[in-house]
């Protein structure tokens, strides 16, 4: 249990660290020290380095909790919203406004895409339930599958009205293009965690399944459509204005559900904190491995992520 | 007291409750016992709320299970069904402590704190109140179970086949910790039992069901006699008297 | 009886494979005879490649909603791509004859899928997990193909990102004579192991007691696997579910799971689904969609419902 207080520590360094190191790279040379002096730089920092910091730090943070949710909603630890259908279905979601109202506002196009999403989610756990509890490993699977089919057609129509280019847009998870004014949609966000962590008690005991909840009192069915909500719209966000990132949702609860457990209340800040730590540091990764070209934090997760869940996959066997 | 009215439970085109009516006063420790599928289990969840109510009615202390917010029937009753399966990495004391839920909404005052101590105490889980649920075994986690729904502090507590998973040892602990809870705390303990023998020594009243009915119902005494037990379990045993208490020879 | 359907599939076939060649034939006819039997030689032996290779490592895994593809064996294809562009350099890549770039290529994915699989498969893993170890290191390796194509060249990321689905018209002459005789080869072999094939499908215990080297024979089939599947991908690129779904279709015409009539029933249910789908879109339909992405979609709704069935069993 000494692990503890140090892993904390590490995130809360990490998160600053981080935070700090990502608002010093960038193409143009930006030294700290001219900020304050010199109006260009303050410009360039408030304008490109701090919002894209911003949103890096938001959309980690919020994924990481959709994930955390997913996994309650769907009593499942290998599942999360962005390869299981909800990602896809909001990109068909914005597909489909996109070619039906081409004028349509960022706000409109989230909204759609989260419509699509709760939908598209709905069923997946519909049909997750009915698979049998005995095979863990089949409801990730089915979800890949199943976000993989959604994932086909929407390319299919994009293929078919010529619109293959904004789909790259969506399903790849980049932070080139957030600047000032175009990213300000991911504050909400931050009030999806804030909402987590006001129904944490709620969430952790919903994650002890049905019959408990109900046993004390909980209102269960209310619960799961309000985590429904929270995964569509954190999703459909992410989908949105940064693209599909994935990966971050299914790793970080992991992780600190095997420091800190599943309480909720003490954990879920750990599980943002530690969601935003780890986007960063892919960003700044894919930031400066061929500087000064970026490489995509969705190519990147795709490498860190997908490592980092078979090492959670087989340390679990291992022990088991 | 709990009060069930002509309760009927269809599923999936099986007849699980056929016109089940009972009584069931407070205080005490009551046991169901049955061959499978018989209802048992059925029974306890719509007296929990668990099944949706199909025909007849019942109530718990005057509220109807059917129409009275879940909420509020938390106060009253705690159920803990068969293999909950709980797959959260929670310490036993956060666990018991989610029995407070009902009460305080998720803000827990020194009185909580107080009652989650004395459940713990209670049920002996003391040593592991700080571990984690995965790292124990099946007979300590179910005792957690039992301590969580104990610490709900409800005046009635509802457990399906609680000795499952446990050893002779873990099982006659916590028979008897479900008899103290009765008679120190005056709890009214219904209990699901597989064992027939644990049900003639601790349980103030035994209610037969076969076939989703309710064949008998009365105290040990009373039920636990040759001629009632080879009508609920389909064949003859023989039953012998030691020390005041039945005990079924029903493996023989 | 299942000897006379698969001599209606053999007729189908070969009726599909005129027809193929003949229908609409316009302009210069010996000009397009010989494009034609071009992308007929190719259909073929991809539909082939795919097929039997589904049917030996359904076998192997004792699965039957698995492809190699599923289990990401063409993602190690297109790191092998990627892991020798990174070697050789991109001027060296292009330079170098195709055959070779295919052999080396085959050669290191074969290389990798004994290392990764053999262990897992060994192990006799839960089926689940296996599945969905196999998923992710494709994943792994799919993202690892990128970011090479991307560390090399950060404009121009083409290389691999064309392929996320089969193109059934693409040609290349260059590769389907090695195809060929990659196929051929595989396919006699497997055919002549048709008999331990059964005994293998019976599972690890009972092969074993019958005298099955267990270790040496999974070790054998899975490079046999890893070459069709290197073929296949190199010829149109990657096709997840389309082995699961003639597999599933020669399952149900010659009902039984016997090799000596699966691997030919599925090779022709291939042959034919290709050449008829083919046909019927680009006649039919005038080209409004692709084969690969409808195969794509329709296999993946069909594996969504194997999957539901067979567990609910």
């Amino acid at each position: 249990m000494a692990v503890l207080p140090n892993a904390r520590l590490l995130v809360g360094a990490g998160l600053f660290g981080l935070f700090a190191i990502s608002l010093c790279i960038g193409v143009d040379d930006l030294p700290m020290g001219s900020v304050f002096t010199d109006a260009g730089a303050l410009q360039l920092l408030l304008v490109s380095r701090l919002p894209r910091t911003v949103a890096v730090v938001l959309t980690g943070a919020g994924l990481a909790i959709a994930g955390l949710v997913l996994q309650i909603l769907v009593r499942n630890r290998f599942v999360e919203p962005i390869t299981t259908g909800t990602g896809q279905s909001a990109a068909l979601g914005v597909l489909a406004v996109t070619l039906l109202f081409p004028t349509a506002s960022i706000a409109m196009k989230t909204l759609g895409a989260s419509l699509t999403a709760l939908a598209g989610t709905s069923v997946f756990l519909t049909i997750a339930h009915r698979l049998p509890p005995t095979q863990p490993f089949l409801i990730p699977l089915f979800g890949l599958v199943y976000g993989g089919v959604i994932g086909a057609a929407v390319t299919f129509i994009a293929w078919q009205a010529d619109l293959l280019q904004y789909v790259d847009i969506w399903t790849n998870g980049e932070f080139s293009g957030v600047l000032r004014g175009r990213y300000e949609l991911l504050w909400i966000l931050a009030a999806m965690v804030a909402l987590a962590w006001w129904v944490a008690d709620r969430l952790t005991i919903a994650s002890m399944g049905r019959e408990v909840s109900l046993g004390l009192g909980l209102n269960y069915q209310r619960i799961v459509q309000l985590g429904l909500v929270m995964v569509a719209v954190i999703s459909s966000l992410a989908v949105v204005v940064v693209g599909m990132i994935p990966f971050v949702g299914l790793v970080v609860p992991n992780l600190v559900s095997r420091l800190m457990g599943d309480n909720l209340k003490s954990a879920l800040p750990w599980v943002a904190m530690t969601g935003a730590v780890l986007l960063l540091a892919c960003d700044i990764i894919g930031r400066l491995i061929r500087y000064p070209y970026e490489i995509p934090v969705g190519t990147v997760l795709g490498v860190v992520g997908s490592g980092l869940f078979l090492w959670i996959l087989f340390g679990r066997t291992q022990r088991a | 007291m709990i009060e069930i009215n002509n309760v009927s439970l269809r599923l999936g085109g099986t007849q699980i409750l056929e016109d089940v009516s009972l009584t069931m006063p407070k205080g005490g420790v009551t046991a169901l016992v049955g061959p499978n599928g018989a209802g048992k289990s059925s029974l306890l969840s719509l007296i929990a709320r668990l099944q949706p109510l199909q025909t007849g009615s019942i109530s718990v202390d005057g509220l109807p299970v059917d129409t009275t917010p879940s909420r509020r029937l938390a106060k009253t009753l705690a159920i803990l069904r068969q293999d909950p399966a709980v797959a959260s990495r929670l310490k036993v004391r956060e666990l018991v402590g989610f029995g407070r839920f009902p009460h305080q909404r998720g803000r827990i005052d020194a009185n909580d704190l107080l009652l989650i101590e004395a459940a713990l105490q209670q049920f002996g889980l003391m040593d592991l109140a700080d571990r984690f649920l995965d790292n124990l075994s099946g007979g300590q986690r179910q005792r957690a179970m039992v301590a969580m729904a104990f610490c709900q502090g409800t005046d009635y507590m509802l457990l399906d086949e609680p000795l499952n998973n446990l050893d002779m040892l873990f099982a006659r602990q916590l028979m008897r910790d479900l008899r103290a809870a009765a008679d120190n705390d005056r709890r009214t303990v219904i209990v699901v039992l597989h064992d027939i023998n644990h049900a003639a020594v601790y349980a103030d009243r035994i209610v037969a069901m076969k076939s989703g009915r309710v064949v008998a119902d009365g105290p040990p005494a009373e039920v636990l006699r040759p001629d009632v037990l080879a009508q609920v379990f389909g064949y003859d045993m023989d039953v012998i008297d030691v020390g005041g208490a039945p005990l079924v020879l029903h493996h023989r | 009886m299942p000897d006379k359907r698969l001599l209606i599939l053999a007729v189908l076939a070969v009726v599909a494979a005129i027809a193929f060649m003949t229908v609409g034939l316009r302009g210069n006819i010996a000009f397009a005879l010989e494009l034609r039997a071009v992308r007929l030689v190719t259909l073929i032996q991809v539909g082939v490649a795919i097929a039997i290779s589904t049917v030996v490592f359904q076998t192997v895994t004792a699965n039957r909603v698995l492809t190699p593809q599923i289990m990401g064996l063409d993602a190690l294809y297109l790191f092998g791509q990627m892991a020798l562009v990174l070697t050789l350099g991109s001027v060296g890549y292009v330079a170098l004859d195709p055959r070779l770039k295919f052999a080396g290529e085959a050669g290191l994915m074969m290389a990798m899928a004994l290392v990764l699989f053999l262990p897992m498969l060994r192990r006799r893993f839960d089926v689940g997990l296996l599945l969905l170890t196999g998923v992710v290191l494709g994943v792994l390796f799919r993202s690892l193909a990128m970011l090479i194509a991307r560390l090399i060249d950060p404009n121009e990321f083409a290389v691999v990102q064309g392929s996320s689905f089969a193109d059934f018209n693409t040609v290349r002459p260059d590769l389907v004579v090695i195809g060929l005789v990659v196929t051929t080869v595989a396919a006699v072999i497997i055919w002549r192991l048709r008999h331990l094939l059964d005994i293998v499908a019976l599972g690890a215990d009972s092969a074993t007691g019958l005298g099955v080297d267990w270790t040496k024979a999974l070790a054998g089939l899975l490079l046999l696997v890893a070459a069709l599947v290197a073929v296949s991908t190199a010829l149109v690129g990657p096709v997840t579910f389309f082995g699961l779904l003639v597999v599933a279709l020669a399952e149900r015409i010659v009902d039984s799971r016997r090799h000596r009539l699966l691997l030919p029933a599925a090779m022709l249910t291939a042959v034919i689904v290709l050449l008829g789908g083919q046909m019927a879109l680009q006649h039919l339909l005038d080209g409004a969609a692709t084969l690969g992405v409808v195969i794509e979609f329709v296999g993946g709704l069909v594996f969504l419902a194997m999957l539901i069935t067979t567990s609910k069993r």
